[in-house]
């Protein structure tokens, strides 16, 4: 059977790879090929790169920046931001995006899912959904970097989507963006059943736990995230390490894995015992040959 | 179609220069083709086409045995007919059709993600390569064909045929140029084919 994704999120703005919190503050981290090179090497399952600032600029997608860093990654690419038309999509296809992400022009124009899907095969079509509760405190899909309501419903566009051709559901929490309590589990488990495509989550995680707990319901596909896995060394491998370790299934064979190693409580390796760190000798690792 | 640059950047990363092409008059040239697929069947048939080159790609891999490697997309136009969107021809390369994945109880289409891959045959495409390695799916129709061109299989709801042979035609439905170390390990054992033949 599947094993559960992991997916690293880039999020990018003027061409840098930036930490979002809200969709309203921006912290700079650095340039998308040098991420995008180590999030490959510690075995990331997928890699969703989001221009955010390509819609609200009014340009097309960065295709340059796209050609240079799929360079660096040999695992599935998904790029979305600024894409508008077919031929859009067509030229992200030939610079190195394994799939593509819409969001505005799917609410704008949703005859483009359709017709993208009849193109390109629906296994390339993601439709990614900026959701967060409303005024009155219901649940309610935003455009526009989470300005501009919609009117729709996070389940029944994600329904609506699915019927249109949309091949996966990229559902991310505004509220929970950059926030580090945990994914908006009740939405996510409501939109997950009432759709039958591949369902990818984001927004919210500041502890490995927080994959868990989303990763446990049973029809989400994909955990994702983007700030949780900045800062620190091998983050991929000892997430997948974590999740192995609460019976999740992951694809976990990279080099060096974690699976003999301990977690504390804010889910960072524990420190082993002194018996085994004296004991330890230096292990020869040869360097892989691919 | 899609992909073209991915598997572009892992034969540069491997060490070995590629081109794209839809040339007529430069096909006859190269030593190995590979027919990535991002795309829908269909599309892909009429493209290929229209450029006029089913007869030029049948000449070199059917007649003057060049390598040849189909991913994804490219493994399903192989087959005879799909009815992805409707009822199309395929290159009728290897005796089999392409069907939609049966949708059963917690299968979810499209078949994405990375699943474990059962070698069948321990041919030298898999040289290095552990059966139930995982690599990475990305599609919604599968190929049916006779069991004995069939060099993995791999489990979703039903089997699904991972990877075929037939004499110099290989293909395989997940994607080696996006599966990381063991992809790549796959593509080089292709390229050690192309090199020996």
């Amino acid at each position: 059977m599947l094993n559960k994704r992991l997916i690293a999120c880039l999020v990018i703005k003027n061409g840098i790879v930036v930490q979002s919190i809200n969709f309203k503050q921006y912290l700079p981290i650095g340039r998308p090929e040098i991420a995008v090179e180590f999030l490959n090497s510690w075995g990331v399952d997928e890699i969703v790169l989001l221009d955010i600032d390509a819609t609200p600029n009014k340009r097309s997608p960065n295709l340059e920046m796209v050609s240079r860093i799929s360079r660096y990654g040999f695992v599935p690419l998904a790029i979305g931001g600024g894409i508008k038309t077919i031929s859009d999509i067509r030229a992200l296809v030939q610079a190195g995006a394994d799939k593509i992400a819409i969001n505005q022009i799917a609410i704008a124009n949703p005859t483009v899912i359709t017709e993208a899907a009849r193109v390109f095969g629906c296994q390339c079509i993601i439709v990614s959904i900026d959701m967060k509760r409303n005024q009155d405190g219901e649940y309610e899909v935003f455009t526009n970097s989470g300005r501009k309501p919609t009117g729709f419903s996070p389940w029944n566009w994600a329904k609506q989507v699915e019927s249109l051709g949309a091949g996966e559901i990229f559902l991310n929490s505004i509220d929970r963006d950059g926030c580090q309590e945990g994914y908006d589990l009740e939405v996510i488990e409501k939109v997950a059943n009432v759709v039958s495509v591949p369902v990818i989550v984001c927004g919210g995680v500041g502890h490995p736990q927080h994959f868990v707990e989303a990763a446990r319901i049973e029809n989400v596909s994909a955990v994702a995230a983007a700030n949780f896995f900045h800062f620190s060394e091998h983050s991929i491998i000892t997430t997948k390490a974590y999740l192995e370790n609460t019976n999740i299934n992951v694809r976990l064979d990279s080099y060096a894995n974690y699976r003999d190693c301990l977690f504390d409580d804010n889910g960072r390796l524990a420190k082993k015992t002194d018996d085994y760190l004296e004991n330890l000798r230096f292990e020869f690792y040869p360097k892989e040959v691919i | 179609m899609g992909n073209l640059q991915s598997v572009k950047n892992a034969l540069e990363f491997l060490g070995y220069s590629a081109t794209v092409s839809d040339c007529q008059d430069d096909i006859p040239h190269f030593d190995a083709y590979i027919l990535p697929g991002v795309g829908a069947f269909g599309e892909a048939m009429e493209n290929l086409r229209q450029r006029d080159l089913i007869d030029i790609l049948s000449e070199g891999v059917l007649h003057e045995k060049k390598p040849f490697l189909g991913i994804c997309l490219g493994m399903q136009l192989l087959a005879e007919s799909s009815v992805e969107m409707c009822y199309s021809e395929g290159l009728n390369w290897i005796p089999g059709h392409v069907i939609k994945i049966e949708v059963e109880e917690g299968i979810r289409l499209p078949h994405v993600g990375w699943n474990a891959i059962e070698i069948v045959k321990p041919v030298p495409l898999f040289n290095r390569i552990d059966s139930y390695s995982s690599y990475y799916f990305d599609h919604s129709y599968q190929l049916i064909c006779d069991n004995r061109y069939v060099i993995a299989k791999c489990q979703y709801g039903r089997e699904i045929i991972s990877a075929i042979q037939c004499d110099n035609i290989f293909a395989t439905q997940f994607h080696p140029e996006k599966s990381q170390v063991k992809g790549l390990r796959l593509l080089r054992n292709f390229l050690n084919y192309v090199e020996s033949s």
